[in-house]
């Protein structure tokens, strides 16, 4: 039997406009409770929407990016359930006829490309927020429950993929490359932690090409428990199918300490959302000189930057992925090019010992110490041999830590390099006369003398020797060639 | 058309309405004499007509995004005798 | 003639003019309110102090040389069903008992604007759901005329209010006939604009396709005035139309000859009692001495339009009033509640009268899978032909009119307790709402001793010709006829 996992994902990407979807309250997050609500966003009677035009641009924005048609004229409806975090009881959603339809995104997987559809990408508002009082905090076992409209009616993008994902790490990846596109366009702040950005996902095991049964999963609140979840519920499904045993059609929820998913019943649930088109709405019928002027104005994405920095600055693919997955780190090492050092050594130092350290010291990019001049400065220290490869991580490190200059460090440590022929052929002198019987080796050819005399020349500068002077020195004198 | 005791609950329960036995009763009874009544309507051939939900001309309106001066917390939650600290109390969800 | 029998352009100009204050005519209507509502009940809840202190603002204003709004301490009733900040605003509703808004409706800050003084909120059916004004929590209205007889409804209060001397004109809101079938009950004019004039922000919503707000006052000319102050473009209502609007009282000038009007067959016709068959039929001819050429019409969609409504409406509300769950206001059921959705289930249940539950069942219903096809898109598809229907006689007529309601004032409790009866007192009025076009009724006399509404239908925002028909009419008519209190 040949199983294969069928994974499709509903994203509700909140959007950072200044104010609410439908009134003027602040769209920001936080705040003490109901602080930021309004007759509109508390559902008061009476109160009527008025659609927030950024948030629309921005929605079309973000279908453009995802290849997306934008609909002619596409409405709003009413989805009907009750809820204590909704004001209105309905939530102002898209339905039938969504702002944007049939796109794609492509998520590099490193020997493979996933191509996902996307069925849609619509606009809708959010909820409020409960704060569920009693034992655990958690919704089981509460007493009673604290109602926060803060966040009702905050933009949401809503976007839909076609079941097309077939593995965990395929979501994440997409998942991913989605987050990176929102921040690329700069309409969304992206932190699943803060639930900013969220992703459910309905799953399901084929069996010799037969579709399975659909699980929906929900609570996956970062990259790690979308993988998690994912991987486990992939399994559980797996082993299920394996023993003959059924699924059943089921929302599932995702419990990140426990590591595993749990049936969602709730006796509340019933699902008829009774959609009908929202008549305190008119349609959306985009201009198309405005659709054009987005497409046209829409910034570089990261599938074209990955792909630009393999091709321009030679990098290989997975630092290319790396640095692109975050604007802010492509960015940082753009302006690190400019300083006109090479982008290869640049791209490994911001792939490697400068990301460990922001990451050890979880401090974002924006906010690193070291300023993109400084990085090149490093690098320009160390190809004009003042400072050895090792010697460039201390001072990098000692950078981040003070936030001084490379060349300020090399200088007030006095640690650039012994290059001068001159000063360095007195220690060459010395060693050679303090070691007798390793300059006789060297002299009949054997290779491990070399690396002795070096070690030698490095105790006696304390490592600022520059290697390939001291080096070409010792060959010179001892073997008559370099 | 004659709708059941069944479904006077279903759409009870969907509409968040606790009803006495003697009023899913009475309901049914409207409700099917409404129903049938309205049911005229299905004999009239729509099948080239397209729906009608507004009656207005009009499209794209917007709002720009600009900041208005929310309410008070004590406006916000003075119509409800059960907020706490500036919040919504509710009894249990689940 | 007393100020409670003058109309409000009058009341406006002796304020003016000086020859009586603001305050003394808040005085004299708050005494006539003091003296009739015992019998009447046209109010959920009277201002006086509020009216008051507006009147005395008025009248220093007015002693400083401020303009102090067009009509300047002239008095208005609002229906209950329009926010008005600080004031209590229950649309009728156990579930809004006592409830304070935090805002005033558009047309409320506007009537303000105007240097009106609000004399109290006006009773109506609950959540505007009745053609009686017997759906109210707070009791029924009775109709100035009979005692006994019900006002109409849902704006029953507004209508009596005005019918009764206790305000010269109010504010009501029309989502089937609400403004025009109690005006018609109660011998007053009431206007049903062209949807997208005036603004729904702080009207309750019942079903926001239909409701619209508007004048209910004893002339012609009052209600072209009020229309004026109230109609507009609103940036708080996505559904309001944009642009200037024409002068709605300079539109009266009675000229009306040579204007074709189709009487509408499917509304005159069958199941209209024989005093109003009367009394239409003299002002049809009434109206062809003024010069108007009619002619019957038929508009056959207009056969589905009570039951395209009865669908619609509903749907509508189920969803509009979901908000009332008691989380954020209103009315919570008392005592502990084993979970959330048991408070909701006994918040609405004991929050909510019977129509309005009736009607939320109803519309949930249609709107529920494997109906919403059946029932709401088809609606909306006969209102599609509702409106074509319309458009096509718009070819041909300047007006359309009918009777506005089949029968006159009924009996208090006489049609209570069967809904469908109940609704077919609204066949006349619905499909204006259902096509968003302006309506106006006029009272065109009496049978019985109980006031018949005369209907005139005219195109989207033709508001000055459908005015001017009526003022026309008015004029020729002469109906000067009073309740006895
Ligand atoms: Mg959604
Ligand atoms: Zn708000």
């Amino acid at each position: 039997m040949e199983y294969e996992t069928i994974i499709g994902l509903e994203i509700h990407a909140e959007l950072s406009t200044e104010s609410k979807m439908f009134c003027g309250c602040s769209a920001s997050f936080g705040g003490g409770p109901n602080t930021k609500t309004c007759p509109v966003c508390l559902g008061h009677p009476g109160s009527l929407p008025v659609t927030n035009m950024k948030a629309i641009e921005y929605t079309m924005m973000l279908a453009l990016a995802l290849n997306c048609e934008i609909t002619p004229r596409s409405v709003f409806h009413r989805k009907n359930y009750f809820y204590p975090d909704m004001p209105k009881n309905f939530q102002i959603s898209q339905y039938d006829i969504p702002l944007s339809t049939d796109g794609h995104l492509d998520a590099d997987m490193n020997d493979y490309v996933r191509k996902v559809g996307i069925t849609r990408v619509h606009i809708e508002e959010d909820t409020g927020k409960s704060i569920h009082i009693g034992e655990s905090g958690r919704i089981h076992g509460a007493e009673y429950s604290l109602e926060d409209f803060n966040r009702a009616g905050i933009p949401l993008a809503e976007i839909v993929t076609e079941p097309d994902i077939r593995s965990a790490e395929e979501a994440r990846a997409f998942m991913q490359l989605l987050r990176a596109t929102l921040e690329y366009l700069g309409i969304s702040d992206c932190k699943m932690e803060e639930g900013s950005l969220r992703c459910d996902a309905n799953i399901s095991v084929a069996v010799d090409g037969k579709l399975g049964t659909k699980v929906e999963i929900k609570n996956m609140n970062s990259f790690r428990s979308l993988f998690r979840a994912l991987s486990y519920e992939e399994e559980r499904q797996r082993f299920a199918l394996e023993q003959g045993g059924g699924l059943i059609q089921e929302t599932r929820h995702w419990d990140d300490a426990e590591g595993k998913t749990h049936p969602l019943r709730s006796k509340e649930e019933a699902f008829d959302y009774r959609y009908f088109p929202e008549p305190d709405l008119v349609p959306i019928e985009p201009d198309p000189e405005w659709v054009d002027r987005l497409r046209e104005n829409l910034p570089e994405l990261p599938q074209a930057r990955f792909h630009r920095f393999m091709e321009q600055f030679g990098l290989a693919r997975d630092i290319a992925s790396m640095l692109t997955g975050e604007k802010a780190l492509a960015d940082y090492f753009e302006r690190a090019v400019e300083t006109g050092q090479g982008p290869e050594e640049l791209a490994k130092w911001i792939a490697g010992d400068l990301s460990a350290m922001l990451r050890e010291a979880v401090v974002p990019i924006q906010h690193c110490p070291v300023a993109p001049r400084g990085l090149g400065e490093l690098v320009a220290l160390v190809n004009q041999k003042v400072i050895s490869g090792k010697m460039a991580k201390e001072v990098l490190r000692e950078a981040f830590e003070t936030g001084k200059g490379p060349q300020r460090i090399v200088d007030e440590k006095g640690l650039s390099q012994i290059a001068d022929a001159h000063e360095l052929e007195v220690v060459v002198d010395e060693v050679i006369a303090e070691n007798p019987g390793a300059a006789d080796d060297m002299r009949t050819g054997k290779e491990q003398a070399l690396k002795f005399m070096m070690g030698q020349v490095m105790k006696k500068t304390r490592g600022k020797a520059n290697p390939e002077v001291a080096s070409r020195l010792l060959k010179q004198k001892l073997i008559g060639r370099e | 058309m004659a709708i059941s005791i069944e479904d006077v609950e279903h759409v009870a329960r969907l509409a968040r309405l606790k009803l006495t036995e003697e009023e899913k009763e009475t309901y049914r009874r409207q409700l099917s004499d409404v129903l049938e009544h309205a049911r005229k309507i299905s004999e009239v051939d729509t099948s080239d007509v397209p729906p009608t939900s507004h009656t207005l001309p009009l499209r794209n309106v917007f709002r720009e995004d600009s900041l208005r001066p929310s309410l008070s917390v004590k406006e916000a939650t003075g119509s409800a005798a059960w907020a706490v600290e500036g919040a919504f109390k509710v009894p249990r969800i689940i | 003639m007393k100020i409670i029998e003058k109309d409000a352009l009058s009341i406006a100009g002796l304020i003016k003019g000086r020859e009586i204050s603001a305050l003394e005519v808040t005085r004299v209507f708050l005494e006539r309110i003091d003296k009739v509502e015992k019998k009447v009940k046209a109010y959920i809840n009277v201002a006086a102090e509020l009216a008051l202190s507006r009147a005395k603002e008025v009248d220093m204003e007015l002693a400083d040389g401020v303009e102090a709004g067009v009509f300047g301490g002239v008095p208005i009733a609002v229906k209950d069903v329009l926010t008005t900040r600080g004031f209590p605003t229950t649309c009728g509703s156990k579930m809004l008992e006592g409830f304070v808004p935090v805002y005033d409706a558009t047309v409320v800050e506007r009537i303000g604007r105007a240097g009106t003084v609000m004399l109290g909120k006006a009773n109506m059916d609950e959540f505007a759901m009745g053609s009686s004004t017997e759906n109210s929590y707070f009791g029924p209205t009775m109709n100035p005329w009979d005692l006994e007889r019900v006002p109409g409804g849902s704006s029953g209060g507004s209508a009596a209010a005005v019918a009764a001397g206790e305000a010269p004109w109010a504010l009501g809101s029309d989502t089937g006939g609400s403004i025009r079938q109690p005006a018609a009950l109660c011998g007053i004019v009431g206007l049903k604009p062209t949807y997208g004039l005036v603004s729904r922000y702080g009207l309750v919503a019942f079903a926001s396709s239909l409701d619209q707000v508007g004048p209910m006052t004893r002339t012609v000319r009052d209600c072209a005035a009020l229309l004026g102050v109230i109609a507009g473009y609103d940036p708080m209502d996505s559904t309001s139309i944009p642009g200037e609007l024409p002068d709605y009282v300079g539109a009266l000038t009675g000229e009306v000859k040579g204007l074709k009007a189709g009487v509408v067959r499917e509304l005159s016709s069958e199941g209209i009692d024989t005093g109003v068959r009367e009394r239409f039929g003299e002002t049809v001819s009434l109206l062809e001495k003024l010069g108007v050429a009619c002619e019957e019409v038929s508009l056959p969609s207009f056969a589905h339009g009570l039951s395209a409504y009865y669908i619609i409406a509903p749907a509508e509300a189920s969803s509009n009033l979901a908000r009332f769950d008691g989380v954020r206001y209103g009315y919570r059921a008392p005592g502990e509640s084993e979970d959330v959705w048991e408070m909701y289930d006994r918040t609405r249940a004991e929050g909510f009268g019977g129509e309005v539950k009736r009607r939320i069942m109803l519309g949930t219903y249609a709107l529920s899978a494997g109906y919403y096809d059946a029932y709401y898109a088809q609606a909306q598809k006969i209102r599609t032909l509702i409106v074509r229907d319309f458009g096509r006689a718009w070819d041909e007529y300047d007006v359309l009119v009918s009777p506005t309601s089949p029968s006159t004032a009924f009996k208090l409790g006489e049609k209570v307790d069967d809904p469908l009866t109940m609704y077919l007192s609204d066949i006349c009025t619905i499909p204006v709402n259902l096509a968003g076009i302006p309506a106006l009724s006029l009272p065109c006399g009496l049978s019985d001793g109980l006031p018949v509404g005369f209907q005139v239908m005219g195109p989207p925002l033709e508001e000055p010709k459908v005015l001017n028909v009526a003022y026309a009419l008015e004029q020729a008519i002469g109906f000067d006829a009073r309740p006895e209190l």
